[in-house]
């Protein structure tokens, strides 16, 4: 199986190649066209802020490509908040493949939310055998709110998108690949689509 | 709902663990990689390396310890000691690292805090204050808490948050090393004053000492390093009594 992790200069690629590898596979970083398009699974990371995140994907024509990839996708935290319709962080034109609008956790709460949540409302092939309530890692100031596209759901002064899905493309708000054994099973989901 | 989270600290110098680490299963009670992996079997929720080593090979020895850690361990990780530039904080995050924690450096040039939040995200950015009360007034300290400075804990914190900060991790030296219990009152003030998550430090000692410091304390999360080291409290058995009391917690 050929991973490529889409390299745009984005965040924390280590932890992520090497989630994968204790699945017993090898993911290569790339943003080479040819090599992306060939892949059989994608992965989309993204840590960091998104108006610059986004820059970064223009200059190297990645954000035309990403929605038009075929085969499965996944966004982690950055990257799937990019994968919607647009960021209030920077006020940046996201990849409109998800109908949502990113927007900043209100001061009610503590900004950035960090740590442990629970998932509810599990939806897709990507969490199967995976419990309702199953705690998973986020790191976030800013979120997707509920919509058609979401396929699990957390809370942290509301309801919010904790993954979405549509299509061949997902997205978690939560880092799988930190996230134990809940992670690391979500992850190998992913990789069987 | 988001839960407390428990983080045990993990000294390291050139590499190894420093403290005498009482785990009769561990092969080798020096090697960090390992004890990390234990404790994230045991439920730990995040886990928290100090470096303490003062060699010229120092940035290297931890980046290496950082992949390694990152290669085996599936829970978040924070690096911090010695931490005073952009380079610094590139290497380890490539490593693998998921947060940094800057401590003296920003007391002597705030900036700092602004630039590296700049170039990888407040999520990433954890600032470590070390304080202690002099003359009821909580002062923060450097090096470790050694060196007292006029600077007002609270206004320091303010500024951090500012700055941009994700995080802060407050250690009380006052009750350091004590086991009596966490710097609650000064915690609880902090995490009124300020909008990002406190993780308390310092004073652990028991199990209740855990639950005043998420209720009292307001804390949202807590570290503590020598009683998880000695076995004093396994952490599954604490994240049991912190659920019977009603606190959230991953089990």
């Amino acid at each position: 199986m050929k991973i490529v992790i889409i390299n745009y200069g984005a965040g924390n690629i280590q932890s992520i190649k090497f989630a994968i590898k204790r699945l017993g596979h090898e993911a290569i970083l790339s943003d080479n066209v040819e090599e992306i398009l060939n892949a059989d699974k994608v992965i989309f990371p993204g840590v960091g802020e998104a108006s610059s995140a986004m820059d970064k994907l223009r200059s190297s024509g990645l954000d035309a490509l990403i929605p038009i990839l075929k085969q499965p996708v996944l966004g982690i935290c950055l990257g799937m908040q990019l994968m919607c319709n647009k960021s209030e962080e920077g006020n940046t034109k996201g990849l409109g493949i998800f109908d949502l609008d990113v927007v900043k956790f209100p001061e009610s709460v503590k900004v950035p939310q960090i740590g442990w949540n629970e998932i509810t409302g599990l939806q897709s092939n990507l969490f199967s055998d995976i419990a309702e309530k199953s705690h998973i890692y986020l790191v976030h100031s800013y979120y997707a709110p509920i919509g058609d596209e979401t396929i699990a759901e957390s809370e942290y002064a509301f309801p919010y998108s904790a993954a979405l899905g549509k299509d061949n493309f997902y997205g978690t708000q939560f880092h799988p690949e930190k996230s134990s054994d809940v992670g690391a099973k979500i992850l190998q989901n992913f990789l069987e689509m | 709902m988001l839960t407390k989270r428990i983080i045990p600290c993990l000294d390291i110098k050139n590499g190894r663990t420093v403290k005498g680490i009482n785990f009769v299963d561990l092969r080798d009670a020096g090697d960090p990689v390992e004890l990390a992996e234990i404790y994230a079997q045991e439920g730990a929720d995040e886990l928290v390396f100090l470096d303490i080593s003062a060699t010229e090979e120092r940035r290297k020895t931890l980046a290496d310890l950082v992949y390694h850690v990152a290669e085996k361990v599936n829970i978040p990780f924070t690096v911090g000691g010695g931490i005073s530039c952009i380079e610094d904080v590139d290497v380890l995050l490539q490593n693998g690292a998921d947060k940094v924690s800057v401590n003296s450096s920003a007391v002597k040039r705030p900036e700092l805090i602004n630039e590296l939040v700049a170039k990888f995200g407040s999520q990433c950015i954890v600032v470590a204050i070390d304080a202690k009360q002099i003359d009821g007034n909580w002062k923060v300290h450097l090096v470790g808490g050694k060196v007292p400075t006029e600077i007002d804990l609270f206004k320091w914190a303010k500024e951090v948050e500012e700055r941009g900060a994700g995080e802060i991790l407050f250690t009380s030296m006052d009750h350091d090393g004590t086991k009596n219990g966490f710097a609650n009152e000064a915690l609880a003030k902090l995490s009124v004053l300020v909008n990002i998550p406190i993780i308390a430090s310092g004073g652990a000692g028991a199990v209740s000492h855990f639950t005043d410091t998420f209720t009292h304390g307001k804390a949202d999360a807590a570290l503590a390093a020598s009683i998880f080291h000695f076995k004093e409290i396994e952490i599954k058995d604490l994240k049991k009594e912190l659920k019977k009391e009603g606190i959230p917690v991953r089990l």
